[in-house]
């Protein structure tokens, strides 16, 4: 299959070649000129002109004005505008034309993107959310999943911090699985990325560009995301990308300049209360430990940092053909010092469309190189936990000049097990890397002429990646001193590198029939899709700076692949354009299946009633729009499992894992867990909704109750012991519930020649119960524990429990004194049984959110335009890991004889930090409910510049402007609901200029 | 319209042809691994295999110090077999206490442990993680099976051998499951992975079990003293069965001290020797020790790296002002220290008398107020990562010391129990055995010699020759006081003067992890 994409890549090359240079152009005559205006009077920008019965044709500019030269006979233009019926104009007698277009106040006839085609929004069945680039969150936006946050009800996007290009985690109802993924599948123009990561860059997504998006169709039930089937449980988002469109070039560049600051400290004790608080816990020894200076160690390791993003476009259309280019220079700082992601973008798009429009092709290419410095993280919670007595620098050049905890007794001179300077954490190590990423496809559709009804879709797409890097750490650095056993060499002297290449082949067959005699109509798809996800590992040994290897791996490389074949059919009905079913069928394959449980069918059905087109609502001048929509489907997920687990496979031991016998020393062969018998998990949802629009769609919005279940649950489970070689793997055990509703609600409260103002609602419920997790019910077993803190090794404070929500906090209950303060180290006796222990802990809170709320705003008065986001979440509750970890005398005066600084929080409770229970004290989940302004934008369009050649509008925006949250940490919006050494989010305040040439 | 038609066809062929051909693409292989087929094609490959099961001992995981551990739902520093069963048998007694605060860990020494303790599950699951290991190879090893795969001759025997020490491996992980928790789930080769729920196996099942056992395999095991270091040869499973045979009554309600005298008396004729300097015991390069050690398991602190083993009882009870130096290490982990129970059975703290006495003094002190702070308490200086001659061993961070499942010493002290309790025997030499274990001990002198035994005093004797060697919690529920009120030590029950606790914790709880999986299983009482 490879050899076939490759080869289709000559041949794409060629066929660009062809396009760009085999066409000749045709005389014109005279030039019409014109402007396209709403009912209102606004200027409408974009609309589409052509002359009837040609192909070629132009583009209005944001004041509306067009000008395009037509063939002197000719006489009708084409006006179209999205949301708007297209209008014809007579142009025989005149050569400037203003033509008034009737739009709906929201369009209706949009067109919503889903799985291998497209439908009017009108028609859809499913529960599918749409946002478009005029919507999408404004600012310095590095990844594109950051454009959709507080966009759409039941979406949950939340950014994994602050770090240059660190991405987001995405989840669509609440996810479906617990051990398996629980991310969304991408489809970006008809190429599934693949769920495998890239070495060197924060987070694959980062790879593209935000500035090439033009679309996110989210497909959030079954009926919709069933024609994913096998990746599609949680959800798919589809995003398209900018294409060109029939018309001159329009030449575009946007520049965007970022200042960024950190945004929230956490707060620690000063220099004068770490001293106070010395005095009074510690002994006379221990005080002689304080030092004179006063550091505020997260001043020393966070910078203002500044960041700008350059993006040129090119599109229109030459002739059959519209194209679009883009390129991008993004470079970001990160306000951890070190830290910056420089990204060098470009986008490809042409779409010729050859034999009268009976052959289509569509070629996207998207690649891009990104160039990173990463910023060691580990510096977060040592600036934390860092003694504040102590100075930046030491006076000596040993350890770089940088103070360390010595120990003259030592070997190395440093003290064993003690903390490291946090800003030589950063400034020693030097983790550069760099990433080249090209994603692609080129989709040819083939209109049969013998029978034009049906179409032959070939989709061919590729994703690759690659990325390399070097950790460069000097012998001197304390955090890498004398790394070998002898004491001799140290420093680090590493590299890395990896590879993804992802295939996709895909082909269908659609058919679409008109039969008016019987008012029906069909659209029929069936295909075949194979996928294939190729990651190249390669393994290199652990070196010091002068090359000696501390560590050989006993493979140079490793080549996890897994392959997923599929077979597809749809059928979309509608009778009398009033009545809409929908029913797809999927059979997929995955290989990492035993033969026996490879394949699974997903079915899905849905139906939608526009109750609008009824005679008693028909001409009803309140409700423009009603439509009632039911769906059922099945779904299938086969990630984050192994490729191979379904045999066992024998591994041998590196080379500090040598055993010994007699007097050699043998690498060993160590069998691997094996589960015969995994098959797919399926998830099977029903969503009711209805869709409505007031006042001639002036209020339009939509109603869903979903109700969600998945069973086979991928579960890591406990395996009896001796039947396997592990005694956990992911087996198919287990259900879920989840069900929820989700409301959405666009308001136009004002739409005039003046001022446009734009509100979108959203709020959605969700809630999860866990139905069954094991083979037998134990009363003894309260569930699978995970989520690992900082803090007495093996402590977990989260769990999966039947009966309860996913993700609850298991945890001990915190006895408190009269005056409402926690005593130290003492906790309810539960099951009061006399002792306090592991049967002691109960399920309190979870770290999901039971309620999300999204509102944006945009206004725009004139040529100025103003808009806003604000997002909640309610009913999530947070582990305070800083609290816990650095908040006790016993963290701050370590055992091992050095001092820590810690959480204010231990003044508040004065924990001793002895035992081995406080850290899973209920003290410690604190509701981290929140409202946040994600960003407010102000702009201004100066119109028309250079001569009429160019438009100007110049943006300026604050980004992650308030937080109100009754939540005591840094943060309240931390995915996976553990607060501990959070990558801070800044504030962000950005200038940005969009110039328009045409 | 016919060469469309023709053109559809051909397309639908292509198709086809792709689709048939992509449907073979499921099936995916790895690309280093390999399969049970390919590893027992050859005899290099049975021993690389065999390796493991010794391995499954001494290391973690397949990558050393960490990073791809055997078992799951644990720590992987945690995970060694030593690290874990020194905290179920010394640290649920008087010879040890520790400071931090990892999940459950406290437990131990407060003797309220659950069911859900992750040191206990991962005990348990490194237990039977080796059983499971030997199961298989046991299996890949059979006759017609090394026949079958073209393996004849001295390559044939080998794998025979290695046959043999697997079923001894897996007898003595069966006989730590007898005596930690009781009772547990029971599988063999015969049993197929994945395909059966294993029956529970009660104490006096297993017990026979690992009998009948050791004595089956007995004459196919390499005489006493001719087996490659580190593997097991006869006199280990007769050190086994004189263990067992000890603890019988407590095992099986059934005494059986004869044949303990039996079994430790065949140990001690096969030749052994204590080794001259009781210091010298636990050493960097105690490997010399062959005289006096049965079986060990081997540690190398450049290539069998783990947090676990002797690297574990060499960093933890470092700390306090004691510098690196003291056990040979880079730095302390400034854990585990004893009560003053064990200090108090010698003459003196400083080894002067009694020379078993390794105890760090300066800054420590014997009473414990505290069991999280480090200087409550004797620090133990018995494992020190140093040569005889003193040099430092291979590495700072990881530990060279092996560590003797199996010594002379012990076989020594079963005699004289045995003896004392009606297994048979003669008091001549029962004496004999005990004063050459104290005047070792005593430097070469006789000063310690003593011209009676009574049980108490072996108790104490085993106190003093075997603290920090994994056997308190045994001894003293053979002589009824770990439960019991009658015998305290400080924190014992989790209050500073000690209590005694209920008897059900005698024996370890199930882990709750492994009741839910296998229904064939119950509870211990009182869990």
């Amino acid at each position: 299959m490879r050899k076939s994409i490759t080869l289709f890549s000559k041949h794409a090359c060629v066929l660009i070649f062809f396009i760009f240079f085999a066409f000749v152009a045709t005389a014109q005559n005279r030039t019409v000129t014109g402007t396209v205006t709403s009912k209102e009077g606004t200027p409408l920008a974009d609309a589409s002109v052509t002359v009837v019965g040609q192909k070629t044709g132009v583009r209005t500019a944001a004041d509306g004005t067009f000008s395009i030269n037509v063939p002197a006979n000719a006489k009708q233009l084409q006006i179209s505008y999205v949301g708007s019926q297209a209008q014809r104009v007579d142009i025989t007698s005149a050569s400037n034309v203003t033509v008034a277009l009737t739009t709906s106040a929201q369009a209706l006839t949009d067109v919503v993107v889903i799985g291998y085609g497209s439908v009017k929004k009108k028609d859809v069945t499913g529960s599918i959310g749409q946002v478009s680039s005029k919507d999408f969150q404004k600012g310095n936006i590095v990844t594109p999943d950051q454009l959709i946050a507080g966009k759409l009800p039941g979406v949950q996007v939340t950014s994994n911090g602050g770090a240059p290009g660190s991405g987001s985690t995405i989840r669509i109802r609440g996810g479906a699985s617990l051990n398996a993924s629980n991310d969304p599948l991408i489809v970006i123009d008809g190429v599934p990325l693949g769920n495998n990561g890239i070495s060197g860059a924060a987070n694959a997504f980062s790879l593209i560009n935000p500035n090439d998006i033009e679309s996110f169709s989210v497909l959030k039930d079954a009926s919709a995301a069933a024609i994913y089937g096998s990746r599609a449980s949680n959800g798919v988002i589809l995003i398209t990308t900018k294409k060109g469109r029939t018309g001159k070039p329009v030449i575009d560049f946007n520049s965007t300049l970022s200042v960024a600051k950190i945004a929230n400290k956490v707060k620690v004790l000063s220099p004068e209360e770490f001293r106070k608080f010395l005095v009074s816990h510690g002994s006379a020894d221990q005080q002689k430990l304080v030092d004179t200076a006063s550091t505020d160690w997260q001043d020393q390791i966070y910078q203002t940092a500044i960041s700008t993003d350059n993006n040129l476009s090119i599109s229109g259309g030459y002739k059959n053909m519209p194209y679009r280019f883009s390129l991008g220079y993004l470079n970001e700082e990160g306000i951890l010092k070190t830290g910056k992601l420089s990204r060098y973008s470009l986008g490809i798009n042409v779409s010729p469309r050859l034999f009268d429009n009976h052959l289509k092709i569509d070629l996207n290419v998207k690649t891009s190189l990104s160039e990173n410095r990463f910023a060691n993280e580990g510096a977060i919670g040592a600036a934390v936990s860092y003694d504040p007595t102590k100075p930046v620098y030491s006076n000596s050049t040993r350890f770089g000049g940088f103070t360390e905890y010595l120990d003259p007794t030592s070997n190395t001179g440093l003290k064993k097990l003690s903390p490291t300077n946090p800003l030589g954490l950063l400034l020693q190590r030097r983790d550069i890397s760099e990433v080249r990423r090209s994603l692609g496809n080129a989709q040819v559709d083939y209109k049969f002429h013998f029978l034009p009804d049906l179409h032959a879709n070939l989709n061919l797409g590729y994703d690759v990646s690659t990325g390399l890097g070097t950790i460069f750490v000097p012998d001197s650095a304390a955090s890498a001193y004398h790394r070998t056993t002898d004491a001799k060499h140290g420093g680090i002297n590493n590299k890395y590198r990896q590879k993804n290449a992802n295939t996709l082949l895909e082909f269908y067959f659609n058919y679409v029939k008109e039969i008016s005699s019987i008012k029906s109509r069909i659209d029929a798809v069936a295909g075949y899709a194979y996928q294939d996800f190729l990651t190249t590992n390669y393994n290199f040994s652990d070196y010091t700076v002068d090359n000696v290897a501390v560590s050989v791996p006993p493979d140079l490389f490793d080549k996890p692949e897994h392959t997923l074949i599929s077979y597809y059919g749809r059928l979309n009905y509608s009778f009398n354009d009033k009545y809409f079913l929908t029913g797809t069928i999927r059979t997929d394959g995955s290989s990492r299946f035993n033969p026996n449980n490879r394949w699974s069918v997903f079915p899905s059905g849905s139906f939608a009633w526009k109750i609008k087109e009824e005679g008693f609502l028909k001409n009803s001048r309140v409700v423009s729009d009603l439509k009632l929509r039911l769906g059922y489907g099945i779904t299938g997920q086969q990630e984050g499992i192994g490729n191979y687990d379904y045999i066992t496979y024998y591994k041998i031991s590196n080379s500090q894992a040598q055993y010994q016998l007699g007097n050699n020393f043998y690498q060993s062969y160590r069998p691997g867990g094996s589960y015969f018998n995994r098959k797919w998990e399926q998830t099977t949802t029903y969503n009711g909704g209805l869709d409505f629009g007031f006042a001639n769609n002036r209020i339009t919005g939509s109603v869903d109750y979903y109700y969600k279940e998945t069973t086979n649950l991928l579960n890591e489970i406990t395996q009896p012991a001796t039947t396997n070689f592990s005694n956990k793997i992911v087996a198919n055990v287990g259900s879920m519930k989840n069900s929820g509703v989700e409301v959405s609600l666009n308001i136009i409260p004002v739409r005039n020649k003046n001022i446009n103002w734009d509100i979108n609602l959203n709020g959605t419920y969700n809630t999860n119960k866990i139905t069954k997790l094991t083979i037998s019910s134990d009363p003894n077993y309260a569930g699978n524990r995970y989520g690992g803190i900082s803090g007495g090794v093996g402590n977990t404070v989260l769990i999966n429990s039947v009966g309860e929500s996913r993700g609850s906090f298991y945890v001990y209950k915190q006895v408190y004194d009269d005056n409402g303060k926690p005593i130290d180290g003492l906790f309810a006796d539960l099951n009061r049984d006399g002792i306090i222990n592991e049967k002691d802990l109960y399920q309190y809170k979870s770290a999901d959110p039971q309620y999300l709320f999204g509102a944006s705003s945009n206004i725009s008065f004139k040529n100025w335009s103003a808009s806003f986001v604000l997002r909640a979440n309610l009913g999530n509750y947070m582990y305070n890991n800083t609290f816990s970890s650095t908040g006790t005398i016993r963290s701050i005066i370590n055992p091992l004889n050095y001092l820590n600084n810690g959480s204010v929080n231990v003044l508040a409770t004065n924990f001793s930090g002895s035992g081995d229970k406080y850290f899973l004290s209920d003290y410690y989940i604190e509701n981290a409910s929140f409202l946040r302004m994600d960003n407010i934008n102000i702009g201004y369009n100066f119109g028309k510049i250079f001569r009429n050649l160019a438009t100007l509008v110049v943006t300026g925006s604050v980004q992650n402007v308030f937080v109100i949250t009754k939540y005591n940490g840094l943060d309240p919006e931390i995915s996976g609901g553990i607060d501990n050494n959070f990558y801070p989010r800044p504030r962000t305040y950005s200038v940005g200029l969009n110039l328009e040439f045409r | 319209m016919k060469q469309n038609i023709l053109k559809i066809i051909g397309i639908g062929i292509l198709i086809a042809s792709i689709q048939f051909s992509c449907n073979k693409k499921l099936d995916r292989l790895p690309t280093n691994d390999v399969t049970a087929d390919q590893i027992y094609s050859t005899p290099q490959g049975y021993k690389q295999a065999f390796v493991k099961l010794y391995a499954a001992f001494g290391l973690t995981g397949n990558q050393g110090p960490a990073g791809n551990g055997d078992i799951q739902g644990i720590d992987e520093g945690f995970s060694d077999f030593l690290r874990l069963y020194f905290k179920a048998q010394e640290l649920s007694t008087d010879e040890a206490v520790i400071s931090w605060g990892d999940a459950g860990i406290q437990d131990f020494h407060n003797m309220n442990w659950s069911s859900s303790n992750p040191f206990l599950q991962g005990l348990y699951y490194r237990c039977y993680y080796q059983i499971t290991l030997c199961n298989d190879f046991i299996r890949q090893s059979a006759d017609d099976k090394i026949s079958g795969r073209g393996i004849t001759g001295a390559d044939a025997d080998a794998i025979k051998k290695y046959r043999t020490e697997a079923r001894f491996l897996r007898a003595y992980q069966y006989s730590i499951v007898m005596d930690l928790f009781g009772t547990g789930p029971f599988a063999t080769e015969t049993d197929i992975l994945g395909s059966f729920l294993p029956k529970q196996a009660t104490r006096t099942e297993l017990f026979n079990y690992v009998a009948s056992e050791l004595k089956a395999i007995d004459p196919d095991l390499a005489d006493a003293r001719t087996n490659e270091y580190g593997r097991a040869d006869k006199a280990a499973a007769w050190a086994l069965l004189a263990r067992n045979y000890l603890n019988a009554e407590v095992f099986t309600g059934t005494a059986h001290y004869d044949s303990a005298l039996i079994y430790s008396k065949k140990v001690i004729d096969a030749g052994y020797s204590l080794v001259d300097d009781y210091r010298w015991l636990m050493l960097a390069d105690n490997n010399l020790n062959t005289n006096e050690f049965i079986l060990t398991i081997n540690y190398d602190g450049t290539r069998s790296q783990s947090f676990g083993g002797t690297t574990f009882l060499t960093h933890a009870p470092n700390g306090g002002s004691m510098s690196g130096s003291v056990t040979g290490v880079g730095g302390g982990w400034a854990g585990l220290r004893t009560t003053k129970n064990l200090p108090d059975l010698f003459p003196d703290l400083n080894g002067t008398a009694d020379q078993r006495a390794e105890f760090y003094l300066p800054g420590q002190k014997l009473d414990i107020d505290n069991q999280t702070v480090f200087t409550d308490g004797l620090a133990v200086t018995k494992y020190r990562n140093v040569t005889r001659t003193g040099a430092q061993g291979s590495s700072l961070d990881y530990s060279d010391i092996d560590f003797p499942i199996f010594r002379l010493a012990e076989m020594y002290l079963i005699y004289d129990e045995a003896f004392l309790r009606n297994g048979g025997g003669d008091e001549t030499t029962a004496l004999s055995y005990f004063n050459k274990i104290r005047t070792r001990a005593y430097g070469g002198s006789t000063a310690g010699n003593v011209t009676s035994i009574n049980l108490d005093l072996i108790l104490d004797e085993r106190a003093r020759e075997l603290y920090w060697e994994g056997f308190r919690r045994t001894d003293l529920i053979r002589y009824g006081k770990f439960t019991s009120d009658t015998y305290l030590w400080p924190w014992k029950g989790g209050v500073k003067g000690g209590k005694g606790v209920e008897d059900f914790r005698k024996i370890y709880p199930i882990p709750s992890s492994d009741v839910s999986a296998n229904t064939n299983l119950k509870q211990n009482p009182g869990y």
